[in-house]
């Protein structure tokens, strides 16, 4: 993307200008999107990106500079940007050394989304619209959203590191509206993955469709959510938000480092119940996918938690610096105009041994939440909540009633340890986009079956 | 106003024109270009953890042929790059479907109100000086209570944007916008318990900033909430604080754009006329008031902005639309159109929501309340609200009312209601309206037979 001798030139200028250390970040990102809404592909759009990041650190400040100008001369300039906001005065000669380091791509890409008409885009959308409509008549509104990007990215620091990676990911969303004599209700149905258009031969966006609808029409038919403590029982596949809001986010050594994050000082203490086994990994084909991160580091596994015990957070070179550790392939930045931070990958909770099936039955009343929705944390107390998207009552160990939408709140230290059972099902979660102090990053997950034996429910029915 | 030295009307507006008049025969462009400069400052612990500084601009190109739309954008502003977009946008346009109100904007004869929200210090504030706004936050806190640990995040924000919309059919206009910000939140301490608070102060500049609210309030809120323990369940009237009040009235305004109306995904389609509020109720959409954090001369699509009654003492009025919209609608637009920066399509929606404030204070209104809960924090807006079928579940922290009286400090609970009956049961609104940064005044509220969800 950038010759090496512009990128060791740079660095040089950002050190020269009193910087101790310096990172050049290279970006170009293209994307391609066509939304239906109505009936209507309704637009269709595409976009290109290019720039790059450059960050210099002198002592604890960073400073950063960003630049659409990727000329030697537009990247000089922002390497003494980002060197006079380090307040570095510095001078002398510095030179830096590069060394490529060589990193499988994290996905192997069969159909290159560049490659693929517009048209074959746009009549994924067309079938999915037909497909949730011909359900019911009472699905009275469709809308999807089809996206693919291609994010290259190039990464050099003055250790004298030279990374790249090239990231494809596809995204495929449908959402139905229903309308009854109780209203209007939604379903929503996604698919995204770090692979090219051949996921459309392995996935049915009609089938996506269809299931969007179905759970429209399950919510008319919903009764308001309890309102208070219950038993919750979380399928497979869908309670990766619990995870990434309870403890993920605590997890992150940013946070930890600040002192807001209730899992402090923890490694080694018992955090969860013994039966929760936690990773951040990368999974092939997975939503959160990379083969390096933004810092040019090569994602990698990470036990958080083993058997409930902490046994380490996640770490970005900042924050690994500071401690005088390895970081774990864990700094991610939403485009080149970001610094990165830490952010998960994919936080997976290991397999346990039960039947899905006999923990419902063994579930004398409680809630199943069959799809959750986004989640939020406040880290420092460790409260949290996430929606559910379609939820049903549990009664005598038998799945009842649909319920309509709610949050659930609980606090991470006290539902991790409150889950008492794991089933045998695990199975790789839904796309999430993860937001943190403004950026947004794409994150995978992945679950078995589980049960928390107390959580609220934000309903408005007497629990 | 003062002509600052960085921007340059005529260039960007000269720009957006000129790729305008590229219009093929029968084909309509719509070119909105945005140039920004941005600083962000943190600070902790007394040193400089972060500053960043960068221009930005970019161009976003929409091309409207034979009723169909296409849409690209380009971060750049040199010619080749905005040709290929341009190139893109109607290569896009030819797999779009066919709809007769499909268009860019044309001269609607709305004057715009002359107003600048700009404030020129914003370009010579020196950034030393923004440093030194943060660290003196920074202390403020610090220095407030024993009881502050720390601080998670103490920010000193700045942005200058200007922007030009041009189309095919005339529409040519410039405008600019300035923004500075400080925010605190913080962690408060003793013993074992934590508990987290947030302050700001917004302007059109740096040295329009409020420090001292910004550090009192991050304090106020994190220090009143410890001892904060789970509530029981109950049935209780909820005051929203004024940020969690504006917050509520922008799930509203979402709900009155005129695109989810004619899409069949409004709570309030086909209620014209009908009672949906409290008659204690008016609300409006005014990006046209000079205090207004979203004030905009213009909106995304080159439209005069004009204010809006949408909700009149409890009964609708109306909605808003962009040009599209309204011409499906068979209704003028309201200069509604917003847009997400160059890259984004234009789409409906609010700037400048306002009600119109009641008689009484916050500590009056709590006053008449026996059984209630003052809301300080709410989390999981987007995971449990459904602006569609109007269902509203957060998680909140808050202080419990007993009596008129503020008592023992909660956490880990939700309150939960529908945005129908949240509106139909105000029963106060505050006399505090006041524009902090967002799209909605902040203002209290009060509201009845609310849910709250504890142990």
């Amino acid at each position: 993307m950038i010759e090496e001798g512009v990128l060791q030139r740079v660095l040089g200028a950002a050190l020269r200008s009193g910087g101790e250390w310096a990172e050049v970040f290279v970006e170009d990102r293209r994307s391609s999107t066509a939304v239906l809404d109505d009936g209507k592909v309704e637009r269709v759009t595409s976009g290109r990106d290019r720039g790059a990041g450059i960050r210099v650190v002198v002592g604890e400040t960073t400073g950063f500079a960003h630049t659409a100008d990727l000329s030697e001369q537009g990247l000089r300039d922002a390497a003494e940007a980002a060197a006079a906001a380090a307040r570095g005065g510095g001078g002398g000669t510095k030179t830096v050394a590069l060394t490529r380091r060589h990193v499988e791509p994290a996905g192997r890409v069969e159909i290159n989304p560049e490659d693929v008409a517009k048209r074959d885009k746009v009549a994924l959308l067309l079938r999915a619209n037909d497909a949730a409509r011909a359900k019911s008549d009472a699905i009275r509104q469709v809308s999807g959203a089809y996206q693919d990007g291609r994010r290259r990215i190039l990464v050099a620091n003055s250790d004298g590191l030279l990374a790249e990676d090239d990231q494809i990911r596809t995204l495929f969303n449908v959402t139905a509206v229903a309308t009854g004599d109780t209203g209007m209700q939604t379903g929503y149905k996604s698919i995204g993955v770090t692979k090219g258009f051949e996921v459309f031969k392995e996935v049915s966006v009609e089938e996506l469709a269809e299931d969007a609808a179905r759970q429209a029409l399950v919510k008319l038919s919903a009764r308001p959510a309890p309102s208070g403590e219950v038993t919750v029982v979380i399928p497979s596949g869908t309670g990766g938000v619990l995870f990434h809001e309870a403890c993920g986010h605590g997890l992150e050594a940013d946070l930890v480092q600040k002192e807001t994050s209730v899992y402090r000082g923890k490694v080694g203490e018992l955090v969860a119940s013994p039966l929760v086994t936690l990773v951040d990994e990368p999974i092939e084909f997975e939503w959160g996918n990379y083969a390096i991160d933004d810092e040019g580091h090569p994602a990698q596994r990470s036990v958080l938690i083993q058997d409930g015990v902490l046994t380490d957070y996640m770490w970005d070179w900042l924050r690994a610096r500071k401690e005088g550790r390895e970081q774990s392939g864990n700094g991610r930045r939403q485009t080149y105009q970001h610094l990165p931070m830490v952010r998960m990958t994919n936080t997976s909770v290991s397999n346990g041994t039960e039947d899905p099936a006999d923990i419902i039955r063994d579930t004398p009343s409680g809630v199943y939440i069959a799809a959750l929705g986004g989640g939020q944390v406040n880290t420092a107390t460790g409260d949290f909540v996430f929606g559910m998207n379609e939820a049903y009552l549990i009664e005598n160990g038998e799945i009842t009633e649909p319920l309509r939408t709610a949050n659930l709140i609980g606090n991470g230290p006290e539902v991790l340890r409150n889950i008492d059972v794991l089933g045998n099902d695990w199975e790789i979660g839904r796309p999430g986009m993860c937001g943190k102090d403004g950026q947004s990053v794409p994150v995978g997950h992945g679950n078995p079956t589980l049960r928390v034996t107390k959580m609220t429910v934000g309903g408005t029915a007497g629990a | 106003m003062p002509e600052s030295t960085t921007t340059s009307k005529p260039d960007l507006l000269d720009f957006a024109t000129r790729v305008a008049g590229w219009a093929n025969d029968g084909e309509q462009l719509d070119v909105y270009v945005a140039r920004g400069r941005d600083t962000e400052v943190r600070v902790y612990k007394g040193e400089i953890e972060q500053l960043s500084t960068a221009d930005a601009e970019g161009v976003g190109i929409r091309v409207v042929k034979d009723g169909r739309t296409g849409f690209a954008y380009a971060g750049t502003l040199d010619d080749d790059a905005v040709a290929e977009a341009l190139a893109d946008a109607r290569d896009n346009a030819e797999f779009g479907t066919p709809d007769e109100f499909a268009g860019v904007a044309s001269p609607d004869g709305v004057e715009a109100r002359d107003i600048d929200p700009y404030d020129p210090d914003i370009e010579s504030f020196p950034t030393d000086k923004k440093i030194e706004l943060a660290l003196e936050l920074e202390r403020m806190v610090n220095g407030a209570d024993e009881r502050i640990a720390g601080a998670r995040v103490i920010a000193y924000g700045d942005e200058f944007v200007e922007r030009a919309v041009a189309t095919s059919l005339g529409v040519s206009n410039w405008s600019r916008r300035s923004a500075a910000s400080v925010q605190a939140y913080v962690i408060a301490r003793d013993g074992d318990d934590t508990q987290t608070g947030g302050g700001y102060s917004a302007g059109r500049s740096a040295t329009t900033l409020d420090l001292e609210r910004a550090a009192n309030d991050a304090v106020e809120h994190a220090i009143r909430m410890l001892g904060a323990t789970k509530p029981k369940s109950a049935k209780v009237v909820a005051v929203l604080e004024p940020s969690i009040a504006a917050t509520f009235l922008g799930l509203v305004g979402g709900t009155l754009a005129g695109s989810a109306v004619l899409k069949g995904r409004s709570l309030f389609a086909d209620r014209v006329g009908e009672e949906v509020a409290a008659p204690a109720i008016t609300l409006i959409e005014d990006p046209t008031l000079p205090e207004a954090w979203g004030a905009t001369k213009f909106d995304g699509e080159g439209l005069a902005t004009r204010p809006v009654t949408l909700i009149d003492n409890g009964v609708l009025q109306g909605y808003l639309y962009d040009t599209y919209s309204a011409r499906r609608a068979g209704t003028a637009p309201t200069g509604s159109g917003v847009r997400g920066g160059f890259k984004g399509t234009p789409g409906v929606g609010h700037r400048a929501l306002r009600l119109v404030p009641g008689e009484r204070s916050q500590e009056e209104i709590i006053k008449g309340i026996d059984d209630g809960v003052l809301v300080q924090s709410v989390s999981g807006l987007h995971s449990g609200v459904n602006p569609v079928s109007g269902d509203f579940s957060v998680g909140a922290t808050g202080i419990r009312i007993r009596n008129g009286e503020l008592a023992e400090p909660i956490r880990e609970f939700t309150i939960g209601s529908t945005i129908q009956r949240m509106l139909k049961g105000i029963t106060a609104v505050g006399n505090d309206l006041e524009w902090m940064a967002g799209s909605s005044a902040h203002i209290t509220l009060a509201m009845s037979d609310i849910s709250l969800a504890g142990i």
